[in-house]
């Protein structure tokens, strides 16, 4: 176990935590917000891997594919919040749950109609693939180096959006007391879809990243939408900070506990043991870390409301 | 004038009613309706859409006679779950009175759907599902299988291995039932040093992690068992690492032509074990794989070829009872003779009706002939009559 394995499987957490984080942060927003149980988040995360993958295949650029993902998935997000979201919002979380996860088979038979069932497959542009040497000899893929990047730039914007701009305070208000901001005058309806269709382009920035790492198939969003709950409970729901936070202890444990669980229970339990447990503690690693935060501190690590 | 016109109407439907009613027990000893299960939905509908299309290839070359009586086939959506295979299944038999049953891809389905179906007297031609129990002793009477035993792909890839010699192998595989029997097959026949045996969650997306900690220890050759999804997410993240050039990597159910159109180049240099390939030189199979993609466009795989053959091995059956499709007896016995141009050429089945049959070592080559660009092609023979390893538990003797 050098420290170059150690370091090398540390990026390739923090690589999962910046995916995460891009998910976490618009779902949070919409939960902590409009108190709405959006399910159908993933579904946005998938819209936007196809609509890369179509775009780009079609016209050529990768670039181009990149674009059409941002934009589409920005209006297809505001326009599933005015046509189905807007009359939930107050609705109870059971018929909000019902709702989103009817949108989940909506979209899935949607893209399996229009694409197919089977996976497609997105090559990377040229100038993303290869390998970037790091000290003591790691080679990490670009592609993968181009994702920390742009997830650790779009945390730096979200932060300056939500803490030094006008929106950014009115998301704030939103969060803490939504009667207030309505009552001064805010059109939190509109606020409502904006930080919507922000969150859908989150959701579909991540989508066409993981596209190139994971397979297009419908159905790809619930695989991930999970582990994104996971980050804004940990997190604190309604924190971008949280998010951030959250997303990166989420994947590096994860990430850590796959690679060194077994040899580190094989250090001091019989290998057949160690070869049984494992696998079976590295899957619940993330789970009993949300356990623990909920029983140290129930509202998250960072609470948003007071 | 509505009552006059009611009055007609009435005697209209009536007279209609009891055509049919005439007619119906003559139409149902002159036709045949087969019950076809398999999954049609979700990321694994793919695999139904082989078999549900090989399964029309299959009526199409039998003129849509099968054994010689005009056929319907009732396809049902097991959804991937046992519980909605059951319920598909009993409405099979009890709604559409379906006089035979076939398909089921999944193991854990099929172990909740056949005593369903043997226990109304049917027989069942499982065309891809090779759970263990079933070959052994909890095999049927009216339980044949078209495919193979779980562990004998696995088993073939192990016996290659040996052979070749290869000293050390890093052996990966998701953490679920299947994954452990497939390494249990392997090490059957492997008796070489295996530096790490990992298991990870099954549906992982992300493979990085394990690529990474398998190239610090370098091994010689890696194996894995990534069914579906997951095994184009690992290939892909193989090849992207750059280490399709580096460590050779052997895989079984992993790279087949479910997921070679979304693998295409990346799958080029895959070893796989497998009991059939699209260009086995075998007339029934070329004629299938041929007419197959001129139909549909694309190359059938082992799970349509598995399908298409149980349709065949029901026409040898029908045939033998002269469409007396009642006598289940004699439908087995005739079926025990696999009397049919099979698409892995003549083979016999064992006590436990289960295919005794040749396993071929495959590899993914470049092939403009194919759709798809990219083909198995058969390297060499693995394993000749190769009898599964549960035969002997099963006390069915005939």
């Amino acid at each position: 176990m050098t420290f170059a394995l150690v370091f090398e499987q540390l990026l390739n957490g923090v690589q999962l935590g910046v995916m995460l984080f891009l998910l976490a942060a618009g779902l949070t927003l919409v939960l902590g917000i409009m108190n709405m149980v959006n399910l159908a988040h993933g579904s946005l995360y998938m819209v936007g891997a196809y609509f890369a993958i179509s775009v780009s295949q079609w016209s050529g650029s990768y670039l181009l594919g990149v674009a059409a993902a941002l934009a589409g998935t920005l209006v297809a997000g505001m326009l599933v919040e005015v046509v189905a979201l807007r009359t939930l919002y107050q609705r109870n979380h059971l018929d909000q749950v019902l709702a989103t996860f009817g949108l989940i088979l909506f979209f899935n038979e949607l893209m399996a109609i229009l694409f197919g069932r089977s996976a497609l497959f997105a090559s990377l542009p040229s100038y993303l693939q290869g390998h970037i040497e790091l000290f003591a000899g790691i080679r990490y893929p670009v592609y993968r180096a181009v994702v920390i990047g742009v997830g650790l730039s779009v945390a730096i914007l979200l932060w300056y959006v939500v803490t030094r701009t006008r929106l950014g305070m009115l998301i704030r208000a939103g969060a803490s007391n939504r009667t207030m901001v309505a009552a001064l005058g805010v059109n939190i309806r509109l606020l409502y879809t904006v930080v919507f269709g922000f969150g859908a382009a989150l959701a579909g920035l991540a989508g066409l990243m993981a596209g190139q790492i994971y397979t297009v198939q419908p159905g790809m969003g619930e695989l991930i939408l999970i582990q994104v709950f996971v980050v804004i409970v940990i997190g604190g729901i309604g924190s971008i900070r949280g998010a951030l936070v959250g997303a990166l202890i989420v994947g590096v444990v994860d990430t850590m506990g796959r690679a060194f669980l077994k040899p580190v229970l094989g250090s001091f339990l019989p290998t057949v043991a160690a070869d049984t447990a494992a696998p079976a503690l590295a899957s619940m690693l993330i789970y009993i870390l949300m356990a623990l935060v909920l029983a140290l501190r129930p509202a998250g690590l960072f609470q948003a409301r007071g | 004038m509505i009552k006059p016109f009611r009055r007609a109407a009435f005697w209209l439907g009536a007279a209609l009613i009891t055509s049919f009613a005439a007619a119906l027990p003559a139409a149902a000893q002159q036709k045949l309706k087969i019950g076809f299960i398999t999954t049609l939905s979700g990321p694994q509908g793919v695999i139904g859409k082989h078999m549900r299309d090989s399964v029309e290839m299959a009526l199409e070359h039998l003129g849509g006679k099968v054994g010689g009586l005009p056929t319907e086939v009732v396809y049902g959506d097991d959804q991937f779950k046992p519980d909605v295979g059951v319920q598909v299944a009993q409405q099979m038999l009890q709604r559409d009175q379906v006089d035979i049953m076939s398909g089921i891809i999944w193991s854990n389905v099929m172990m909740a759907t056949l005593p369903v179906i043997t226990g109304a007297g049917k027989i069942m031609v499982g065309t891809n599902a090779g759970a263990s129990p079933l070959a052994g002793a909890q095999c049927n009477e009216l339980y044949f299988s078209t495919s193979w035993n779980n562990d004998q792909s696995p088993e073939a890839m192990g016996k290659h291995l040996q052979d070749i010699g290869v000293k050390e192998l890093y052996v990966l595989a998701p953490n679920y039932q299947a994954g452990k029997d497939m390494v249990a097959g392997l090490k059957r026949y492997y008796k070489g040093n295996i530096v790490e045996e990992l298991y990870t969650k099954m549906g992982q997306l992300d493979y990085q992690a394990e690529i990474t900690a398998l190239r610090a220890k370098n091994p010689k050759a890696a194996f894995i068992f990534y069914p579906g999804g997951m095994g184009i997410q690992f290939i892909r993240q193989w090849a992207q690492a750059g280490l399709r050039d580096q460590i050779p990597l052997y895989s079984v159910f992993t790279v087949d032509e479910t997921s070679i159109p979304a693998l295409k180049d990346t799958a080029v240099g895959q070893y796989e074990a497998r009991f059939w390939s699209p260009d086995i030189k075998i007339p029934a199979s070329q004629k299938y794989v041929a007419d197959f993609r001129k139909k549909f466009g694309y190359t059938p795989s082992f799970y349509g070829a598995q399908s298409y053959d149980g349709i065949m091995l029901i026409d040898s059956a029908v045939k033998a009872v002269k469409g007396n499709v009642k006598d289940t007896k004699g439908m087995v016995a005739a079926m025990r003779k696999a009397n049919y141009k099979s698409i892995r050429g003549e083979y016999k089945f064992n006590n436990n009706h289960h295919p005794i049959q040749d396993f071929y070592l495959l590899k993914a080559v470049k092939d403009s002939t194919a759709p798809e660009g990219v083909a198995m092609h058969i390297e060499k023979k693995v394993f000749e009559d190769h009898k599964d390893a549960y035969h002997q538990e099963c006390k069915m003797k005939w």
